[in-house]
């Protein structure tokens, strides 16, 4: 069946990494093409709009919505500050004079003669992009942002929590299949990322928040520890603005699954060099999946081949991800084409799978993931 | 695109796909001997993700298998579809409809919370959008509160309502002047500026758009309460319908392609089902539910008294969504489904794991089973929300008393009747592909509880969204395939509606003659279940009518009122007749072995799944 796929998750020693770096609103790009960046370079900022007071002056002054501009002492665009006077009535040939205040440092918005409500425009909130690769900035956006590239090692993750980050590699399970807990987490992991196998438990993590260290990368996690982590049952998996003090990104899924050995191994090769990782993840339209990026010294720009997207065939690796082989790994032996029964009677396309220990079995296509090997 | 002059008459071959969140479906149907038949379905993963990136991958490989399957050509050597049709090669016309990107995320704004808002809450509801929060004069947040809320949100598209026309405009604008100070931005896109509907107060208009017109893409449509016992909801539904097609689907990747491959516009996949349920209903004259339970969200859409009736439910669905209906539901109200003790921490795991793989299917029969009980969740707390919601919904000119109009949420309850519902229709994989008909039964009867006497139907193969955009470009075709291979009957539930005050009470007595001469006579009790087999007719393959006079114990209720005798024609189908004697309202054992026997005495009695396997878990 030459057009069965099942897209899996990217892990390579070496490709060509482009991030876009773009502010939330227009503004000034910092840095030029062709220069070098690091994570931490301020490559753009901008300023968001303050946030808004709406004041009612016509019910302050006890005046008429008409008469509010009349009123006002500061125009629109005009900067105002806390406590400062910006508008005024007086009534029995001035005897009488309602006065309204700022509550607010910034500027008036905008004077409505309809409702007699005047908007203030607090102080401008600086935004800054940076970097988030140590790399060479390829492309500039005028005004938007750039795009920084890098050539890197590459490992996409399944889920994750907690946005961009970066530190050095320390992996602290032995193999890929050992758990992650608490007590293998020395004090001095301050700034780096941390590596596990199969699991990391939720004392683990915590742990690692409290001596400073910038993330985890494992293969899997609990998710009683997710909800107890992140205070509430996540119920669509839309997550990176967590503010945990740490990132997480899953390799595998939840539940105790060893790492991918070739995942450990590639982590494993690169102890001590520094990772960019980001654990946001979106499993919905226009996905985004957690993600480590190992840069490279030397940065190639020039544009590297991007592999062509192979499908399902015999002799591909892949992974189980539902049970009953849950992440086993194997490789596919045959595609049978008709449909066939499964334990629970549903009719499914299937495949023959070998695993690393020559059993075989049959699974459906759709429980498959492909390993992408570039 | 076609040739425009073919006449349906000329169209032969039709090929439609409806791209779900999780997999594109395609149909290809073609006129034999004059008549319009379903000839093969395929189906391939939807490929909005990365590294497809483009729906319309998926909608090829959709493609592909049907050309397989029916032995017809119809992709070029460019992967481009062919037409017309030649021989056997091509197709006549290609349709489409689309769930990818989403769905439609939307905020809406009102001057009194449980007036205007609500009003618009329900027209946005209407229209098969999420509603992510209602914004409101009265809603007890400080205004600088409700526009950080207007910014952080990013909404497909805000409807502002409020006013009655000729009423004060103040308010209105004064909500206006928030949003233009929050200066919104679309969720998806950056390239546009965000769609703003107006449907209030008509004196208003003028202010708004000066408000408004400049930061967004306001459009300005009718007042949606023009006085404040009417609702005028249909402008402001079609207004969402076309900002919808023209600003949100467009952004998912691909669609601008496949919309310019479509010989009719691209209908959102809630719409289309809609259109055909609706259609059902004015055809036969009855009462209907129709559900469709997709990956993210399940619809519910009624036809009460005449009024058609949607909603959409945000967040419950069977993969992208598991997590959340369970969430949602609680892990207790899933497994009082399940005859057998799960780990909770293993079980909590396998939901998670589905929602961050949704393609993958149930291998193992615990599997399944454990997936249809999150199914009867997610359906029941969908209906639960369109009872509440949009039951009220009575579309254009729709005429209350002052007093319906203060007390406007409970007032909705009436439309939604379970014991004057004729017939309950279910779509969406969990329910089309259940391996047993008689699982889709049990799944429509646990979660929507049907009273009285009640159809069932499952959409054979997950095709009424191509039939419902198919009814707008060929309508003989659509109801052709709809009455022919889309819809299977399954069956009629009889549940008759009372509580019973002990355990050795029977609900009622019955006497089903059959068409083949046999009679089915006996005494329902309290607490059990029993099928009577009653199926199709072979030679016009439409369900088997059957003679029943029931006789409801004192107490119960089985359409004619508490105890009083009925003596109707019912239907049969694929399951047969489904006695429910469980009563109304429906609770389970609180005692756990209890509740495990009993559930697996109507597993059994009903043929739900194999004994084997029930014996074994």
């Amino acid at each position: 069946m030459a057009r069965a796929y099942t897209p899996g998750l990217k892990v390579t020693e070496q490709m060509r990494v482009v991030k876009e770096r773009i502010l939330p609103l227009k503004g000034d790009v910092l840095v030029q093409k062709g220069d070098r960046v690091t994570p931490e370079t301020v490559v753009a900022q901008t300023h968001l709009p303050g946030p808004v007071e709406p004041v009612n002056v016509a019910n302050i002054l006890g005046v008429p919505p008409e008469d509010v501009g009349e009123c006002m002492l500061k125009k629109e665009g005009e900067a105002i500050k806390v406590g400062e006077i910006i508008a005024r009535s007086s009534s029995f040939f001035g005897l009488f004079k309602a006065e309204c205040k700022s509550k607010t440092d910034g500027t008036i918005e905008n004077i409505s003669s309809i409702t007699g409500q005047v908007l203030l425009r607090g102080q401008p909130l600086p935004v800054q992009v940076k970097a988030y690769l140590t790399g060479e900035v390829v492309e500039v956006f005028p005004k938007e942002g750039v795009a920084v590239a890098c050539i890197g090692s590459f490992v996409q993750g399944i889920f994750g929590i907690g946005g961009e980050t970066a530190g050095t590699i320390r992996v602290l399970s032995k193999d890929h299949t050992e758990v992650l807990d608490a007590a293998q987490i020395p004090t001095d992991c301050q700034g780096q990322v941390l590596v596990g196998g199969s699991l990391v438990t939720a004392a683990a993590m915590k742990k690692a928040i409290s001596v400073g260290a910038r993330g985890i990368v494992v293969g899997g996690f609990d998710d009683r520890d997710l909800r107890d982590f992140l205070g509430y049952d996540l119920g669509v998996a839309i997550t990176g603005s967590e503010e945990l003090g740490i990132t997480l990104v899953v390799t595998e899924g939840f539940g105790t699954i060893a790492m991918a050995e070739k995942t450990f191994q590639l982590l494993k090769r690169h102890e001590g060099q520094l990772a960019c990782i980001n654990g946001a993840t979106q499993i919905r339209a226009g996905v985004i999946r957690p993600e480590v990026v190992i840069p490279k010294e030397t940065v190639a720009v020039a544009a590297g081949a991007e592999s062509e997207i192979a499908g399902l065939s015999i002799g591909s690796p892949v992974r189980i991800i539902r049970q009953p082989y849950f992440g086993r790994l194997g490789t596919v032996t045959d595609l049978p084409a008709p449909l066939q029964a499964l334990e629970s009677e549903s009719h499914a396309r299937v495949l023959e799978v070998k695993f690393d220990d020559q059993k075989r079995a049959v699974v459906p296509r759709a429980n498959v993931e492909m390993i992408e090997e570039i | 695109m076609v040739d425009k002059k073919l006449t349906p008459d000329q169209i032969k071959i039709i090929l439609a796909t409806d791209c779900g969140s999780t997999t594109t479906k395609a149909i290809l149907i073609e006129k034999r001997r004059d008549e319009y038949r379903l000839i093969v379905r395929g189906e391939a993963p939807t490929t909005v993700e990365a590294p497809f990136e483009d729906v319309t991958m998926g909608v090829l490989n959709a493609v592909g298998e049907v050309e397989e399957l029916a032995g017809r050509k119809l992709l070029d050597d460019n992967g481009l579809i062919i037409r017309p049709a030649n021989g056997n090669v091509g197709t006549d016309v290609y349709i489409s409809t689309s769930s990818a990107g989403g769905g439609l995320q939307m905020m809406v704004a009102g001057v009194v919370r449980s007036m205007t808002a609500e009003s618009a809450e329900r027209a946005a509801l209407g229209a098969g959008a999420i509603v992510m929060d209602v914004i409101a004069s009265n809603d007890k947040r400080q205004p600088h509160e409700q526009i950080e809320r207007i910014r952080r949100l990013r909404p497909d598209m805000i409807l502002l309502s409020g006013g009655v026309d000729g009423g004060t405009t103040t308010h209105v604008v004064e909500i206006a002047e928030l949003i233009s100070a929050a200066d919104p931005r679309p969720r998806l896109g950056t390239g546009y500026k965000l769609p703003i509907i107006f449907a209030g107060n008509k004196d208003a208009s003028d202010a708004v758009r000066g408000t408004l017109s400049g930061k967004t893409d306001l459009s300005v449509v009718d007042n949606l309460r023009p006085v404040l016992e009417r609702e005028n909801l249909l402008p402001a539904r079609e207004k969402i319908h076309d900002q919808f097609m023209e600003h949100v689907m467009a952004q998912a990747p691909g669609y601008k392609k496949l919309m310019s491959w479509c010989d009719a516009p691209i209908m959102p996949t809630p719409g289309a089902v809609g259109s055909i349920i609706k259609k059902v209903a004015d055809i036969e004259g009855i009462e209907v539910v129709g559900v469709d339970i997709g990956g993210a969200t399940t619809d519910v859409f009624s036809v009460f008294q005449g009024v058609f009736n949607r909603t959409v439910s945000a967040n419950l669905g069977m993969s992208y969504s598991i997590s959340n209906v369970f969430a949602e539901s609680g892990l207790s109200n899933v497994m009082r489904w399940v005859p057998f003790h799960m780990d909770e921490r293993d079980l909590r795991n396998r939901v998670k794991n589905k929602m961050i793989r949704p393609t993958t299917i149930p291998q193992m029969m615990e599997e399944l089973i454990f997936e249809q009980a999150i199914a009867k969740e997610a359906l029941r707390l969908a209906f639960i929300q369109h009872r509440s919601f949009a039951t009220v919904l009575k579309g254009v000119q729709q005429q209350r008393t002052i007093a319906d109009a203060f007390e406007q949420s409970t007032s909705g309850q009436t439309l939604v009747s379970m014991m004057t519902l004729d017939m309950l229709i279910g779509s969406g994989g969990v329910l089309s592909h259940a391996p047993r008909r008689q699982q889709a039964a049990l799944m429509l009867i646990d979660a929507f509880l049907p009273e009285g006497i009640t159809r069932l139907a499952v959409d054979s193969i997950f095709m009424m969204p191509q039939l419902g955009v198919l009814a707008e470009v060929h309508p003989k075709a659509a109801t052709e395939v709809f009455n022919k291979d889309c819809l299977i009957h399954l069956g009629t539930c009889i549940a008759p509606s009372g509580e019973a005050k002990s355990s050795k009470v029977a609900t009622m007595n019955y006497t089903i003659e059959c068409p083949d001469g046999r009679v089915e006579k006996g005494t329902l009790e309290i607490g059990a279940m029993k099928l009577i087999p009653l199926g199709i007719d072979e030679k016009t393959n439409l369900p088997l009518n059957a003679r029943a006079i029931l006789e409801p114990s004192r107490g119960f209720d089985v359409g004619a009122g508490k105890g009083n005798k009925v003596e109707r024609t019912i239907s049969g189908g694929v399951v047969g007749v489904i006695l429910d004697g469980r009563g109304r309202p429906f609770t389970l054992p609180t005692d756990d072995k209890v509740r495990v026997t009993k559930l697996k005495d109507w597993m059994l009695e009903l043929d739900i799944y194999p004994r084997e396997a029930l014996e074994r878990v």
